[in-house]
């Protein structure tokens, strides 16, 4: 062993935890709130899953916590290295979620529970690439319009603007052919985020929100939507439209969320959740096991943790010191805030329903990874805009 | 950098607003409307199975079945369930042909409702209940159902009671029949609903229908925790099923044989008779022994669902419509069977029993001539011989004259109507109430009945009087049918001469049933009271203890005096020996079993005699009532007589038998039974 490799080790152990280390200077509240949220989210999916097998009804859980396990892992790794390589390697980050959006459409994709949006990578793992596509999206956006404009530091070139929608567009394209409405809708959402943070001129920003406006009539009236697409959004204004088809779900989640009361019944103890009411209760409608089993005090609490997390996320994108990072950290915060606000709401009635996870508490391996390595990223800015030594 | 911690600052306040507006919305959902939402999702989850009783069987009179339970492996599919699915069950039919080999497009007509233009095979009964699609399915069909239960979502199988029928065709339409409990009805029985089931059947007709309550027993209810998919999670609290009671009727399955094949012999004999019937009743209980009907129909058609092909047919003129009763609900002329009445009326109308009556060859009212049958002319005989040779002329004139006693052709206010109101006495002319749906009042023609008529019909009558029949071809038709208008419209409220005089003998407007004529026998060579028959005997708990004698009701006493009533039933016993129906008993061992009876022949205009034959045995000490009636079978004597023939025969074990062996009575003496059978445990004799 040489002396350099000595030195070496012995300064990584001190960057870690002597004074002024990571763990000092990481934002103990996000990490917090991820963690409590991942705790909750395992009891959720053990609760809507055990019944699934009378052999085994800590399946789904266990596979849950191995997922978390590997997104911690990530998040780790992420964390503590210095993030301005993903800003180098987001072209390529871009370039193989395209693939992998691509391959969904061959043979290679496979459809579970009725999403098609996987491949199968074999030994009964399968990859969401449109949950990939969330973060590298941001990355790519932010590193395009970081670069500022020549003539005004404070905003973005008008050519990298509108690079970023065609390259939104590419991916929101490929994922509405499997078709996915939900992770659509969160892609531009990103999108039109970063661009408006990045500092286009206001009376941009109002003509890209009347042409978003136009385009939804448009797509609406000319009927580019599927029927039961557009089910989701008359139930939504009317649930007795289609009491059996869109307008079951959305009623039977608000029954289980309702019928928790203001304590809840209790985890383990939601009749809803046992009889399976609901449909995908441990991914898209995990909300509403929260809302049955835990009542209106524990989805207040998940909804305050998710809260937590977007508004540390917000603090961090304030307070870093380059465009780059405070756009990635907008963007990250304004995508898990769209996903909070979408799925939450779509259980309580006041949001149509698609199908977007919720953030660090649905089930799902690629979403759980993805979401933590967004934090990390969010973690690795916080680490990196503050002074060294206090 | 300014602009943009600017906009992150919006950001950050929109993502305030977000966490406000989840949680306001939560206090909303959660606190204020929660009770509202516990009482929805409890009723989701909730679901009340019924366990259908098991239905009670129906015994004769010795504890023989003639309707049983057998039970079978049926397969239901839930419709409500499959029309959720995005494909509307598509595929879970789909497989559920294959397993059950049925073909799919009939599988799937047998779950669509029945309604308008929808006929069989279709689902009849409630939308909300599951459908039967397969009956007898073999275990390993089942089995496939049950244990792959996510391939076969809200399609169960399961073991059903179904109705068996151990006589076959005997007695089907007393018996009658079980069908899905229709919507309205378990809406309409709203107390009675608990006890339907899924797959609830109710009694259609005959006892299944009038004792339906007490065979079908209590459902069991099970409150059960569901899922989504319906499956049973947890049983919350449970009560057992209560069997139905066992229905003993007083009909004895060897007699109903006899009374089966007596009318079959006089069916083949008599190819174009429409239909028949045969009833024999218990004379001193009023209880009845044996009731059959032709055409007949094999009642299993009904188990597991009746085909289209089957139910049309049941229905049709062409089948004759075999579900309905002929001894019950068939009115016609009773002829000369009805002189019972006329007599009595004659006797309490004051004239004597032992005087002289003139037969002459014919009678003359009003200048038409009524013949007696054949001609026949006897000169002065007495009431007795005009009864045994059934001389029609001795009750013409007492009809006439009655009628001119009470004013002819302009009534007096108060008119006495001997015959009519004698006819109305013995039970004619109104349902006798027996314990059966769907029974015909038939029908006594009065003064009074006349006017009732001539009123509903006069407009109609008075304006083709008129306009006449346009409408009709035959111009010589429609002349004659616009002179008849012409006439009911003038004078229809007239009850003629022709009427009194057609009323004596039990022909004109005259109608009874079958089993009518019965109970006037029974009432006459009785003690003379008047009862509502029953065939219900007892109804038996499972367990086989007595739960209720069905009593059989005495109606009144008949206004006949006992001198009167022994007189013509001796008159009647000497119609087999020496009367009318002489020649139907030649070679009868009347020595060993007097027989009485009176033989009828009714004339129908357009079709052949209505054959009848109303008999009693012993003649001396009457146990036994039996009445025959053959639509189209010509004279009395010739078809219906030799029927009862065959019947009595059976009943006291007279004659050889098929292999020329002597035959073993049905009832011994001709005494019915008088205990109700002792019935085991598990229901059966």
């Amino acid at each position: 062993m040489t002396e350099a490799m000595r030195v070496g080790r012995g300064s990584l152990a001190r960057r870690a935890i002597g004074r002024g280390a990571v763990v000092w200077r990481m934002d103990w509240l996000l990490l917090g709130a991820v963690l409590a949220l991942s705790v909750v989210g395992t009891l959720l999916v053990w609760s809507s899953t055990r019944t699934w097998s009378s052999i085994e009804p800590t399946a789904m859980a266990k596979k849950h916590v191995i997922n978390l396990l590997i997104g911690l892992a990530l998040y780790s790794a992420v964390a503590v290295s210095d993030y301005r390589w993903l800003r180098t390697y987001a072209p390529v980050l871009y370039a193989v979620a395209l693939v992998g959006l691509v391959l969904v459409l061959t043979p290679m994709g496979s459809t579970i529970n009725g999403h098609h949006s996987w491949i199968m990578v074999g030994g009964g793992f399968a990859v969401q690439p449109d949950e990939l596509a969330k973060p590298v999206l941001v990355l790519m956006l932010a590193r395009l319009l970081a670069r500022p404009s020549e003539r005004d530091k404070d905003r973005p070139r008008a050519l990298n603007v509108a690079l970023c929608l065609v390259l939104t567009g590419v991916a929101a394209g490929l994922i509405m052919l499997e078709p996915d409405l939900g992770t659509t809708m969160v892609l531009a959402t990103i999108t039109g985020a970063i661009i408006v943070l990045s500092g286009v001129r206001k009376r941009w920003v109002v003509a890209g929100i009347l042409l978003a406006v136009v385009a939804g009539v448009a797509v609406w009236s000319l009927g580019l939507l599927k029927p039961y697409q557009v089910a989701r959004f008359t139930a939504l204004l009317d649930p007795s439209t289609d009491p059996r088809g869109v307008g079951y779900n959305s009623r039977q989640a608000l029954v289980a969320i309702g019928s928790g009361e203001l304590f809840g019944k209790g985890l383990f103890h939601g009749g809803q959740t046992t009889g399976r009411f609901v449909p995908e209760q441990h991914t898209d409608f995990i909300f509403t096991v929260a809302g049955e089993e835990l009542g209106f005090v524990g989805s207040v609490a998940v909804v305050a943790l998710l809260g937590v997390i977007l508004l540390r996320g917000a603090r961090i994108a304030r307070t870093c010191n380059d465009r780059f990072s405070a756009l990635v950290a907008g963007g990250v915060v304004a995508w898990l805030a769209f996903q909070t606000l979408v799925n939450v709401g779509m259980t309580i009635g006041i949001m149509p329903i698609t199908g977007v996870p919720l953030p660090f508490v649905s089930y799902g391996g690629t979403a759980t990874f993805a979401n933590m390595t967004a934090v990390a990223v969010l973690q690795a800015i916080h680490l990196r805009s503050r002074p060294f030594s206090s | 950098m300014t602009r943009l911690r600017g906009r992150l600052i919006v950001l950050q306040v929109m993502v305030i607003a977000m966490i406000v507006v989840l949680v306001v919305r939560l206090w909303q959902v959660q606190v204020v409307q929660g009770s509202r939402f516990v009482t929805v999702a409890t009723e989701t989850r909730t679901r009340e199975v019924r366990v259908p009783a098991l239905r009670g069987a129906i015994l004769d009179s010795s504890g023989r079945p003639l309707v049983r339970n057998r039970t079978t492996l049926v397969v239901s599919v839930d419709r409500g369930r499959l029309e959720r699915m995005p494909d509307g069950g598509a595929a879970v039919l789909r497989r559920l042909s294959g397993v059950l080999k049925v073909p799919l497009p009939k599988l799937k007509m047998e779950i669509r409702a029945c309604g308008p233009g929808v006929s069989r095979p279709c689902w009849p009964g409630s939308p909300y209940t599951p459908i039967p699609v397969a009956t007898n399915v073999n275990p390993r069909a089942a089995l496939q159902i049950l244990e792959r239960q996510e391939d076969f979502p809200g399609v169960t199988a399961d073991i059903q009671a179904m109705r068996d029928y151990p006589n076959g065709r005997d007695a089907a339409q007393l018996l009658g029949y079980l069908q899905p409990v229709t919507q309205s009805e378990l809406e309409k029985r709203e107390g009675l609903k608990a006890n339907y089931s899924g797959v609830d059947l109710t009694g259609r007709d005959g006892l299944e229908r009038t004792y339906d309550a007490a065979l079908r027993g209590t459902a069991g209810l099970r409150a059960v925790q569901v899922d989504r998919m319906g499956k049973v999670i947890t049983v919350d609290q449970q009560s057992d099923p209560v069997p139905g009671d066992i229905l003993v009727t007083s009909i004895d399955a060897k007699v109903q044989r006899i009374v089966e094949k007596s009318l079959d012999q006089a069916m083949q004999e008599i190819p174009n008779s429409d239909g028949a019937a045969g009833v024999v009743l218990d004379v001193k209980t009023g209880r009845v022994i044996a009731m059959a009907s032709r055409p007949n129909y094999d009642p299993r058609v009904w188990t597991g669902g009746i085909t289209e092909k089957d139910y049309r047919r049941l229905l049709s003129d062409k089948s004759g419509k075999p579900l309905v009763s002929r001894a019950i609900a068939g009115e016609y002329a009773p002829g000369s069977t009805f002189k019972i009445s006329s007599a009595s009326a004659m006797i309490a109308d004051g004239e004597s029993l032992h005087g002289t009556f003139q037969c002459p060859g014919a009678y003359t009212v009003e200048g038409r001539s009524y013949p007696n049958a054949g001609g026949m002319s006897l000169g002065a005989i007495s009431l007795h011989e005009a009864l045994v040779k059934s001389c029609d002329t001795v009750f013409y004139r007492a009809g006439y004259e009655e009628w001119l006693r009470d004013g002819g052709k302009t009534p007096k206010s108060k008119v006495k109507e001997p015959m009519p109101n004698m006819a109305k006495a013995y039970g004619f002319g109104r349902r006798t109430g027996i314990d059966l749906p769907g029974e015909s009042p038939g029908r006594i023609p009065t003064r009074a009945w006349k006017l009732d008529l001539y009123n509903s019909t006069r407009a109609e009558m008075c304006r083709r009087a008129k306009i006449g029949y346009p409408e009709m071809k035959n111009e010589s038709r429609a002349a004659f049918a616009k002179r008849l208008a012409n006439e009911n419209c003038l004078e229809g409220m007239i009850f003629h001469a022709y009427e009194a005089v057609n009323l004596s003998i039990g022909q004109g407007d005259v109608l009874v049933t079958p089993l009518q004529l019965a109970r006037a026998y029974a009432a006459l060579v009785g003690d003379g009271n008047v009862r509502s028959p029953r065939i219900g005997w007892a109804l038996m708990r499972p367990d086989g203890t007595l739960h209720k004698e069905i009593p059989v009701p005495v109606e009144y006493h008949l206004p006949v005096s006992d001198e009167t009533r022994t007189y013509i039933r001796k008159a009647l016993s000497e119609v087999p020996s020496d009367g009318t129906a002489a020649g139907a008993f030649r070679g009868f061992p009347l020595n060993i079993v007097k027989i009485g009876g009176k033989t009828g022949t009714a004339e129908v205009y357009g079709k052949e005699d209505t054959s009848w034959f109303a008999s009693f045995a012993p003649a001396d000490n009457p146990r036994l009532v039996t009445v025959v009636m053959v639509a189209q079978g010509g004279f009395g004597a010739s078809t219906a007589a030799p029927a009862v023939r065959r019947i009595w025969e059976g009943i006291f074990g007279l004659g050889k038998g098929d292999n020329n062996k002597p035959i073993q009575p049905a009832l011994p003496d001709g005494k019915p039974v008088t205990r109700l059978p002792a019935i085991s445990r598990d229901g059966t004799q």
